[in-house]
């Protein structure tokens, strides 16, 4: 067991590898450079040598890539183009807002939608299963950014309940959950109907198993049934499933960010993108990349411990 | 013989399962809606009127007008056309490149696997909007390059999905049967695998499209849409955004058209999952 945890997170590596990989080159090939893309069209031929000298661009591509890989491993990330800060020091500043959003949006997600996947898969073509089965659908066909300003719409705007905009001040506690709660439950809608679609069905593939009938023919209550026998085994799947679900986690914080005005990572990334200031944007897109590879590992991980069939190898 | 078999259960299981028939119904009037957008909307959805600044939802102009006073109706209805050919065209590139690679992975299996099967690990990490967003941050706004972004952000899903299939299959009798008699691998894939995985691939195709045009909204919604003017129902969304408080009908009828579309082609997915996985029906 010990050893396949090792083994297992030791893949970070080569993968965040990869990617930093993919998203340095990705960068560097536009036509002209991030220099000139940077500065713009007008921009004097002086004008980009310089910066381009500030972000090493005028050294050899490979030097550059060994360079950066360097500074990577020792935490330095380069500086904004714009604010001319450390790029670590605006990620620090910007990342509580965004593991705030994340992590409640998945609490929420699992809190409503393991039970509601339960309880639709047990009412089985009633109509509590046919009410869930449209709501979970009307959930994944629900772009967050759309049901972020349905619920700022109705609960800011209208009933003046809680801010339109920004993220609290972090040390208050009051202040970051008041600021939290749309933007939380905007984001945990959207998993819930992720997670109880997919609890729903292992849920029901669960039921029909031989162990379940034998428990029922042995005279367990129902009651018991449902939770020691059905329920543990399908949470299995669904745990796995949690971990495919981190991409769209994450991307949807990015989008309910920008909603809600959270200053997160999300809302860091897309004025990058406005500023074309790439040493920012590389960055906050590997720490996503970084987020969704690691909550995989995680699952699975758990999976393993959850599972005893599964063998370490 | 067999084919024809299978390809009149699933139009008879598909006829009898009332979500995919509402789906395919809205999906089909939906489209029309975009194609005849020229013809059917009110006003030109570019036309810039000052004096109809933010008017609301009225007989005239029926979901408002905008802050250029554009008639926002006309507008929705061209912004299908966007949502449409992004949703589709990124679907069809990201297969013409995903299912090669999945069944090659999935049948090949080796070498060949594991290379496929790391490039997708890698390419996974990045969530789609986040990989469109890089992409198009490189290469500036535009139709083809959303199209593209999306459909490079989609081609290793497709890819892993496809080699899943692929694999279930390859140990069937009648494949074994197939390479027992001699015919090569590549009359394998076309004469038995592909077909077989036709079903699989019909489902996740519609999912896909509906994420596409999820994505898409988004990406508009960033700001890194089609070029204004031409209208997008992410782009009139993120304008509306600013104007919720004294014309909140700017952000929510697009809005409604985004979930209207993408939960139009949910619902024929989910029909369409029901036949291909009968455990799950119901």
């Amino acid at each position: 067991m010990f050893q396949y945890v090792i083994r297992r997170s030791l893949l970070i590596v080569p993968t965040l590898w990869a990617v930093v990989t993919v998203v340095f080159f990705l960068i560097r090939i536009v036509p002209g450079g991030p220099a000139v893309a940077a500065l713009g069209t007008y921009a004097s031929e002086e004008q980009i040598r310089a910066l381009e000298h500030q972000m090493g661009l005028d050294r050899p591509i490979m030097v550059q890539y060994v360079t950066f890989l360097a500074d990577l491993c020792r935490g330095n990330m380069g500086k904004s183009l714009i604010t001319q800060r450390p790029v670590v020091k605006e990620i620090a500043q910007a990342l509580p807002y965004t593991i705030d959003l994340t992590v409640a949006g998945m609490v929420l997600g699992i809190l409503m939608g393991v039970p509601i996947g339960i309880f639709t898969a047990l009412r089985r073509n009633e109509m509590p299963d046919y009410f869930g089965r449209v709501g979970s659908l009307i959930g994944i066909s629900m772009p967050e950014f759309y049901l972020g300003i349905l619920l700022m719409y109705v609960f800011a705007v209208k009933l003046d309940l809680f801010p339109v905009i920004g993220g609290g001040d972090l040390r208050d506690w009051g202040s970051r959950l008041y600021h939290l709660v749309l933007p939380a439950f905007t984001l945990g809608i959207i998993m819930t109907a992720f997670i109880s679609r997919m609890t729903r069905s292992s849920m029901l593939n669960v039921i029909v198993e031989d162990y379940v009938r034998t428990a029922r023919a042995k005279g367990v209550t129902e009651r018991m049934v449902i939770y020691k026998h059905a329920l543990r085994n399908a949470l299995i799947p669904t745990t796995t499933v949690i971990g495919l679900y981190a991409g769209i986690l994450m991307g949807g914080s990015v989008l309910t960010e920008i909603v809600y005005s959270r200053p997160g990572l999300g809302k860091m990334m897309v004025f990058a993108v406005k500023d074309r200031d790439y040493m920012t944007l590389q960055m906050v897109i590997v720490i996503f990349s970084a987020a969704v590879f690691l909550l995989n590992l995680l699952t699975d991980l758990l999976y393993s411990l959850i599972d005893p069939r599964i063998e370490y190898r | 013989m067999a084919q024809a078999i299978r390809k009149g259960l699933i139009l008879y299981t598909f006829r009898r399962n009332k979500t995919s028939i509402v789906g395919a119904v809205m999906a089909a009037l939906i489209v029309s809606l975009a194609i005849l957008a020229p013809w059917i909307s009110p006003y030109n959805p570019i036309e810039q009127k000052v004096k109809l600044q933010y008017f609301p939802p009225s007989l005239a102009h029926l979901c408002g007008t905008d802050g250029y006073g554009r008639d926002e109706f006309s507008r929705i209805l061209w912004g299908a056309r966007v949502s449409l050919v992004v949703g589709i065209a990124s679907v069809l590139f990201s297969m013409v490149f995903g299912i090669p690679l999945g069944v090659i992975a999935g049948y090949k299996g080796g070498r060949a696997d594991s290379v496929v099967s790391r490039f997708n690990d890698v390419f996974m990490s990045f969530p789609i909007v986040i990989f469109g967003l890089l992409i198009l941050a490189i290469m500036g706004p535009g139709l083809f390059k959303i199209i593209l972004a999306i459909g490079v952000a989609l081609t290793p899903r497709i890819a892993r999905l496809t080699r899943g299939s692929t694999l279930s299959l390859k140990e069937m009798p009648y494949i074994e049967a197939a390479r027992a008699v001699g015919q090569s691998d590549t009359k394998i894939i076309i004469l038995h695998v592909l077909p077989n995985i036709f079903g699989d691939i019909l489902v996740m195709g519609t999912l896909w499209i509906a994420t596409a045009i999820i994505v898409e909204a988004s990406l508009s919604f960033i700001g890194l849409g089609v070029r204004p003017p031409t209208p997008s129902w992410g782009s009139m969304i993120r304008a509306g955004l600013d104007q919720l408080t004294n014309a909140p009908w700017l952000s929510m009828f697009p809005g409604l058209a985004i979930f209207l579309t993408v939960f139009s082609f949910n619902l024929i997915a989910d029909g369409l999952r029901d036949i291909a996985d009968p455990k799950l029906r119901g």
